[in-house]
């Protein structure tokens, strides 16, 4: 038996035990499915960073094995006809396809519970959220069924349930990976993360499916990040930045006390602890939530039954019976909340108050980033979320709640830098995550600074 | 009350690309339906744009052409609404900062002479799909082979006053775009497109009352039809105290009326907002540069050029500047070395070549090939009639030469003197009473004579040097 095949067979064995347990961390996947590719790598004694690697795929990333849902009604059954550019330079390095999963309904929330095919379930504890919108990736690593998965980023959703889960995630700079074949959810946002069960699984990841590609006119000029080097051995030289906008009165104990342990642990590295600010921290919420569904409201709009993925015909009265019927049956209710908000963010006589002013506050966002980082900061510290794993139900019926989530993660999208999640202790043995947010295109810093702090701190410990 | 119209036009034209705006379908027209289509041009889940330079090159050749300022940044938007042949839910245009603005095209009014149209501006967009409603009852089959095709949209200010304006803008508008082209402008393809704004007001005022827009016009005649009866509708409209009320109005070329749209079909917001997935559009100089440099000499600059150079009229001009590639053919074939006046090469153009072309827009021969007619006729070789016949032949027998396809239709003249002088001693003697007659005086019979030598030549005979050997033998 290959080496290829002994991996795929014991995939098959993970992914099984951990559907069985209930995690529903994927949509679609198959035995069948994982041999057919192994044999296929040995046939063509494939070679390259990722041979034999298994990796799982949020399913809103174009693939063509199985269907390419995006957590919605509206695209049940869909084989996407090409693979995207994520998916293929996967292959190329060799890396096997584990399945499609579980997210939020074209990635617009923060727990899974928004997927029209049911949400998936923290491994760390059952009886709550894996976070989202990335949450099946995020629960299939958790829960050791993969080592690495793909997971998409618009406000935090790689991270946030990085943190929920107790593993790392990677959200690249903006452009850094190609966006052809990642389904839009708001394009000047939506950005391929990494999943992995450690810094540096998630960056090997990230190193395969970076790079330019003509396909995607956003994508940077920029040859792939390298493999990551060995973690260094101390952090001397280097700066750290803490914004004291993201350490608000209040903040979640639990949170307080791993942050706290985590930047005493950086010190003990060598790394100079620096206060900064970000003054217009405070505008990242409303500002995504206008620019968010605004882009979102137009990018949706291809979802109308005429082409592809099921059609109600609302009695066919009209063409216009068909999309109100096609999309009211297909949406779910975030999805359908948001379409409104874009709608009315983007409408005449609201433009100039909404969109035009929500794009002016985001540049505002960025130059706040710019200016800390060109004074000689190298990366920022600050916890992932406001709080650990929420329960299931606990902010279904309070959209604002549930969008304050995202609090500390939806800036860096926002600001089109990159940033991690790394699991820095457990409070009441839930997971915290801590996050590194690194200047435009500083991933490698980010990345060597979560290496360190990784062999630092323990991550299973209590924190208080 | 005398009423005067105010008109403003908006044009779209299909750019003369080998591939579609945003992806590398082929945008050839008239393929079988959905033949030229990917998943970027039908909009599938995860597909992206990425910009056709080409495009982009002849939206700016155009904007050139009609002395526009180009912007060296430009930002595509997004134009959204439902429709079924609008695959993504948007068209991917330019809304608030086009590639060009500010441009202006001179053309001639029948009503006011020389006019000046402004150009506001000229935006780069992709083509939505095709909605056929009849070919498949009860149903609407749509056909995606025209999305994604690259069209520009040149939207004027309401400079025309009359509906023959109209016709006349558009016709020197798709000179231009033709001159350099830009686009084959072919209303019946639909590789050009018109819009019209259209008001009244009362003559001599300068306001501009409530518009209606006019669309669904499928040919300059239609247009300048519909735009007529419009006005008509508007002028009943107002004088019967209605007024006019902003609306969408349908030519329907059938019955020549225009009918208003439905009020469902109208009244859009398109919400539209800078399209994230494409950057801003950036143009440096050193290739904005290279594009003016390489801007083809335009209609207006050539027939100023060619009226000094040859000494023709502004109107003669006009017949040889028709398209390009006629201007071509007629500057190379006036500069050849024939020594004919320019006002003769021209006649040779537009009398004798311009009739060869079935459309009017080249010349079926080379000037080279024209030339050598042109030197048998000069050497007495070919009657200037004859010429017509040969000229005509030589299109269809390329390999020939001129005196080759003369030959062969037996149309040499004989000017060859001693031959000539055997067929007037012939007639003349066979003709004593003629000559007679005209030796006392009826010098009408010269004419008679003449006639007589060219029947025994059978044709062949060049009728100038028949006249002077006719002439000296007579004299004697």
């Amino acid at each position: 038996m290959t080496d290829f095949l002994r991996a795929a067979g014991e995939a098959a064995e993970r992914i099984a035990a951990c559907e069985a347990k209930g995690t529903r961390a994927f949509l679609a996947w198959s035995e069948a499915a994982l041999v057919e590719q192994a044999e296929r790598l040995a046939n063509a004694g494939a070679s390259g960073p990722l041979a034999g690697e298994v990796v799982a795929v949020k399913d809103v990333i174009a693939e063509s094995q199985f269907p390419t849902t995006c957590g919605s009604k509206i695209l049940e059954g869909w084989r996407s006809p090409f693979e995207a550019t994520a998916v293929r330079r996967l292959r190329e390095a060799g890396a096997i396809v584990a399945g499609k999963t579980n997210c939020d309904e074209f990635a617009m929330g923060s727990s899974t519970e928004w997927s029209a095919y049911g949400p998936s379930r923290n491994p760390v504890d059952p009886t709550r959220v894996p976070g989202g919108s990335s949450g099946g990736s995020a629960a299939a690593v958790a829960a050791g069924a993969v080592t690495m998965a793909l997971g998409s980023e618009t406000g935090g959703s790689v991270r946030q349930p990085a943190a929920f889960c107790g593993i790392v995630g990677i959200k690249p700079t903006y452009g850094r990976v190609s966006r052809y074949g990642l389904v839009a959810f708001g394009s000047s946002l939506d950005q391929i993360g990494t999943f992995g069960k450690d810094v540096t699984s998630a960056a090997r990841l990230l190193g395969v499916i970076s790079g330019r590609d003509d396909r995607d006119a956003t994508s940077l000029d920029r040859i792939p990040l390298g493999l990551p080097a060995p973690a260094p051995a101390n952090l001397k030289g280097t700066v750290i930045g803490v914004p004291r906008e993201y350490f608000p009165e209040g903040l979640h104990a639990g949170i307080k006390a791993a942050s706290d342990r985590a930047l005493a642990r950086l010190k003990d590295l060598g790394a100079e602890v620096r206060d900064v600010s970000l003054p217009h921290t405070k505008y990242a919420v409303p500002t995504y939530y206008i620019v968010a569904p605004a882009e979102a409201s137009s990018n949706l709009a291809r979802y109308d039954g005429v082409r592809y993925g099921p059609r109600a015909d609302g009695g066919l009265a009209d063409v216009r019976a068909v999309y109100r019927a096609t999309r009211g049956h297909g949406f779910g209710p975030e999805v359908r909340r948001r379409i409104l908000l874009g709608t009315y963010v983007l409408s005449a006589g609201y433009y100039d108050a909404y969109y035009r002013k929500a794009q002016h506050v985001r540049e505002a966002i960025r130059a706040d980033f710019a200016r800390v980082f060109a004074q000689g900061v190298h990366a920022l510290f600050t916890p992932t979320t406001p709080t650990p794993a929420f329960k299931f139900g606990e902010n279904t019926a309070d959209p604002l709640a549930m969008y304050l989530s995202d609090v500390f993660v939806c800036t860096a999208n926002l600001a089109w830098v990159p940033a991690l999640s790394l699991p820095i202790g457990r409070d009441q043995g839930l997971p915290i995550g801590g996050q590194l947010i690194g200047a435009m295109e500083g991933e490698a810093t980010i990345i060597r600074i979560a290496q360190a702090l990784e062999r630092a701190v323990d991550a299973t410990a209590e924190v208080r | 009350m005398n009423w005067e119209t105010v008109i403003g036009l908006e044009v779209h034209v299909q750019l003369l690309t080998a591939t579609k705006m945003f992806c590398g379908c082929s945008s050839r027209f008239g393929d079988p339906p959905n033949t030229n289509v990917c998943p970027v041009c039908l909009g599938l889940p995860g597909a992206l744009p990425v910009p056709n330079e080409q495009a982009v090159r002849l939206a700016v050749r155009a904007a050139f052409a009609l002395g526009c300022t180009v912007h060296p940044r430009s930002i595509f938007a997004r134009k959204n609404y439902f429709y079924p042949d609008l695959p993504k839910g948007y068209q991917i245009s330019q809304f608030e900062e086009p590639v060009a603005t500010g441009g202006a095209l001179e053309f001639v009014s029948v009503e006011r002479g020389p006019v000046t149209m402004r150009i506001k501006r000229l935006h780069l967009e992709e083509d939505a799909g095709k909605s056929f409603h009849d070919r498949v009852p009860g149903m609407t089959a749509v056909d995606f082979n025209r999305s994604g095709v690259p069209l520009i949209e040149i939207v004027s200010e309401p400079d025309l006053r009359s509906p023959a304006e109209a016709r006349a803008y558009l016709t020197t508008l798709k000179q231009v775009l033709k001159y350099v082209e830009v686009s084959d402008c072919n209303m019946e393809e639909g590789s050009l497109r018109v819009d019209a704004n259209l008001s009244i007001r009362p003559a001599g005022s300068s306001e501009l009352r409530t518009r209606t827009e006019v669309k669904n016009m499928n040919s300059f005649s239609g247009v300048e039809h519909a735009l007529t009866a419009e006005r008509e509708r508007q002028i009943a409209a107002t004088e019967r105290g209605f007024g006019v009320v902003q609306a969408t109005m349908l030519f329907d070329a059938a019955s020549g009326e225009v009918r208003p749209m439905r009020s469902k079909e109208e009244a859009q917001d398109y919400r539209y907002f800078p399209e994230p997935d494409l950057p801003p559009l950036v143009l440096t100089e050193k290739w904005l540069a290279a594009e003016r440099e390489a801007l083809p000499e335009l209609p207006a600059a050539k027939r100023e050029r060619f009226a000094k150079t040859f000494q023709i009229s502004a109107e003669a001009t006009a017949v040889v500047t028709a398209t390009a590639s006629v201007a071509t053919f007629f500057e190379a074939f006036a500069t050849l070395p024939h020594g004919l006046s320019g006002r003769d090469s021209w006649n040779w153009v537009a009398n004798d070549l311009l009739s060869l072309s079935i459309d009017g827009e080249t010349v079926p021969l080379t000037p080279d090939r024209a030339a050598q007619v042109v030197k048998l006729v000069q050497s007495g070789q070919l009657s200037r009639q004859a010429a017509r016949r040969v000229l005509a032949e030589m299109v269809n027998a390329p390999e020939n030469t001129a005196l080759a396809v003369a030959q062969r239709l037996g149309l040499v003249q004989v000017s060859d003197n001693s031959a000539i002088e055997v067929w007037v001693r012939e007639t003349l003697e066979t003709h004593p009473g003629e000559v007679a007659r005209y030796k006392a005086g009826e010098a009408k019979l010269m004419g008679f004579l003449v006639g007589q030598v060219m029947k025994r030549s059978k044709g062949k005979a060049d009728p100038k040097a028949v006249n002077a050997s006719l002439a000296a033998a007579l004299a004697r």
